[in-house]
């Protein structure tokens, strides 16, 4: 069985089209992210899965289940973490995992749990004065209970510090070997290329690419190019003596598309023929970061979250490297 | 389909996480007995000191026998309540400016006839002078009252009658402490429960703390049912302690009967269902919180919890008898103080409708998720 099959689900609220038909199937074990800016769709459509919202139109199958329908069912099957966790204040996480041990009706040893997520240290300590990562590794831990095979995070590290960050992929990590089937939410680009198998990219409540990287690179990149260091006067030469596509970017690069390997050739020997001065050489394909920003027309700030850039000026100037 | 484990799961999270928590330990339990102790200690006071009382009496006879001027019997019966000091205005004055030069506004008038009336058993009114917005008024009129009763229970079964005004006296001077406890029983029963679950009910929405627990195999009505449990503890531990004090701090007469029993449950579960409906029908946790308190804090002062609603002007008794505390601190006062089981069996019929229309309300609206 397909864990997770979704075809044409909208939702609206209002005016605002927030899941504007999407569609993507997961297969058993896979982890799957949904990568897009803040206000993309990705939590609406998340938990339209896990069946906490109702689509407005749309078939959703998890785990052969209609999660609106037969959510009381399903959730005894998934495990999810909702976006930005939390629990009872004055519970600690030990008495947190025994209570749903109960409400679940299973027999987990807690302390194994609270291992699994690398909280074993705070097992006696009240939920209100834990840390934003150790509440999310509770959230962790929760989801944990009922040992499901299907798990939905949703930004499952959003406002972390580096190393509660890398503590969370390390769980997630742990998960993915053990054969689950993850999908996760995130607008850290590095997060969806660390942890996923594949990736969907959203916008404005669209999928705008959708596989693996490199299958997403190839589809929306700009394929192989070469950069060459030199002026404007070179580049004219080059462009006037070849039949390749050149571009010069009036600060001292010029770029040209690559459509066979033989170009490079071609491009090289106009170089050397134009007797003109020309600096470092390099070839170079689009990253998943400047197909993602061309798609969606982010920004990526430093610290690798995304954001969408505001009007039409060009942003790749902004953009990471 | 509900199930008693989750439900003891939920109860046991919830019960240690509200017994951590200061506050609300403070509001559920230590505040009612700090208001019993404030309150114990001023309606006492006012007992303990002698009142002065200025009484005309108009029925001057004559009378065949001393035995049969009435009057006089009941001024000395008055007199030794120890409760009131009585001055005697002379029975030509007039009365109203008498009270006036003498800067009281307790007063009582004993008609003329009023022995023979009594004797005959014509009816015949003692009027009492006062001011409705003091405790001493309140003292006196209350004390006629019970004497006037007493006279009246003496007129048909013939018993003594010094006896009877003894027996008047006891009940009368614990009389205030007796109404407080089940007016600041109602008191609890009403606070804790209401504020806690406006605030969680809309608390839990705002942080998605409801969504959360969608997803696990609990279900509304286990964790709805879990509060009203442990708020029928909470309510029953208040009550015990608020007894205690008023039994062994001042003194007072409570009848415990299991004709509390249903009030106790009743009660709680009654607040804890309006609570959630406020907190669910509301936007966000500020809007509930000041409903809330619009719905609360006329119920707390008009239902008979701190006075007796007949201190109050007809109006605010007829509002009175919207309010649902009111049948619960009636029903208390039936049960505690006056052993009036006829009229608890209303107020118990009463709050049990009450009771299951907001509980089926709260269940129904209240949403684990939203559409």
């Amino acid at each position: 069985m397909i864990p997770v099959e979704i075809s044409s689900v909208k939702k609206s609220y209002g005016d605002i089209k927030a899941v504007n038909g999407v569609s993507f199937s997961v297969n058993e074990g896979e982890v799957f992210a949904l990568l897009g800016p803040n206000g993309a769709g990705k939590t609406t459509l998340i938990e339209i899965m896990e069946g906490l919202r109702k689509r407005d139109a749309g078939a959703v199958k998890i785990l052969g289940l209609d999660p609106w329908e037969n959510g009381y069912e399903l959730h005894r099957k998934i495990g999810v973490i909702p976006q930005d966790f939390t629990f009872f204040e004055k519970a600690t996480p030990k008495e947190a995992i025994k209570y749903y041990a109960t409400l679940f009706g299973v027999k987990v040893d807690p302390d194994d749990i609270l291992r699994e997520v690398l909280l074993e240290d705070s097992a006696g300590v009240l939920f209100e004065t834990l840390s934003g990562g150790q509440k999310q590794k509770m959230g962790l831990a929760l989801s944990l209970v009922n040992s499901p095979e299907l798990y939905f995070l949703d930004e499952p590290t959003t406002g972390l510090d580096p190393n509660a960050r890398r503590a969370v992929w390390e769980v997630i990590n742990g998960l993915k070997s053990k054969g689950k089937t993850i999908i996760l939410t995130t607008h850290y680009l590095d997060e969806a290329q660390q942890l996923s198998d594949r990736v969907a990219i959203m916008n404005h409540g669209h999928t705008v690419a959708m596989g693996t990287s490199d299958e997403i690179i190839a589809e929306h990149g700009s394929g192989e190019r070469l950069e060459i260091h030199g002026s404007e006067k070179l580049a004219a030469y080059v462009k006037a003596n070849t039949e390749l596509k050149v571009e010069y970017d009036g600060k001292g690069l010029i770029t040209i598309a690559l459509r066979e390997k033989i170009d490079a050739l071609a491009a090289l020997a106009a170089v050397e023929q134009s007797g003109l001065d020309w600096g470092d050489i390099q070839t170079r394909r689009d990253s998943l970061d400047d197909v993602f920003v061309k798609l969606v027309r982010g920004i990526i700030d430093e610290h690798g979250e995304i954001t969408v850039a505001h009007g039409s000026n060009n942003s790749s100037s902004q953009r990471r490297r | 389909m509900v199930s008693a484990k989750r439900v003891m799961a939920d109860l046991r999270v919830y019960g240690h996480g509200y017994l951590r928590n200061r506050v609300g330990l403070f509001f559920g339990l230590i505040f009612p007995v700090i208001l019993i102790l404030i309150f114990g200690a001023i309606f006492s006071s006012g007992n303990s000191g002698t009142l002065t009382v200025y009484v005309q009496n108009q029925d001057t006879g004559p009378f065949p026998t001393p035995l049969m001027d009435i009057a006089t019997q009941f001024i000395d019966a008055l007199n030794s309540t120890g409760t009131l000091n009585v001055q005697l205005a002379g029975a030509s004055e007039n009365f109203t400016q008498y009270l006036s030069d003498h800067s009281s506004a307790d007063g009582i008038i004993i008609p003329a006839n009023f022995s023979a009336n009594y004797m005959a058993g014509t009816s015949v009114n003692i009027t009492v002078y006062g001011n409705p917005s003091q405790t001493s008024s309140a003292v006196v009129s209350g004390t006629v009252n019970g004497l006037a009763n007493a006279f009246n229970l003496r007129r048909f079964n013939g018993s003594a009658v010094i006896g009877l005004a003894q027996t008047t006296v006891n009940t009368q001077q614990t009389k205030y402490v007796d109404f407080l406890i089940p007016g600041l029983i109602g008191f609890s029963i009403l606070i804790s429960p209401m504020f806690s679950l406006v605030s969680i009910s809309s608390e839990y929405k705002k942080t998605k703390l409801f969504k959360q627990l969608s997803l696990t195999p609990l279900t509304k009505m286990e964790w709805l049912a879990s509060k009203v449990i442990w708020y029928i503890f909470l309510s029953m531990a208040s009550f015990l302690l608020m007894v205690a004090v008023g039994v062994f701090v001042f003194g007072a007469h409570v009848t415990l009967t299991v004709w509390l029993i249903p009030f106790l449950i009743l009660g709680p579960m009654l607040f804890a269902s309006m609570g959630m409906l406020v907190g669910t029908l509301t936007k966000n946790p500020d809007t509930a919180a000041v409903i809330g308190q619009v719905i609360t804090f006329p119920m707390m002062f008009l239902s008979g919890t701190f006075f007796p609603i007949s201190f109050m002007p007809e109006y605010l008794r007829i509002f009175a008898h919207v309010l649902p505390l009111y049948y619960v601190v009636e029903g208390l006062n039936a049960v505690m103080v006056y052993a009036n089981y006829a009229q608890a069996l209303i107020d118990i019929a009463v709050v049990t409708v009450i009771t299951v229309i907001l509980f089926v309300a709260a269940a129904k609206l209240f949403k684990w998720r939203e559409d």
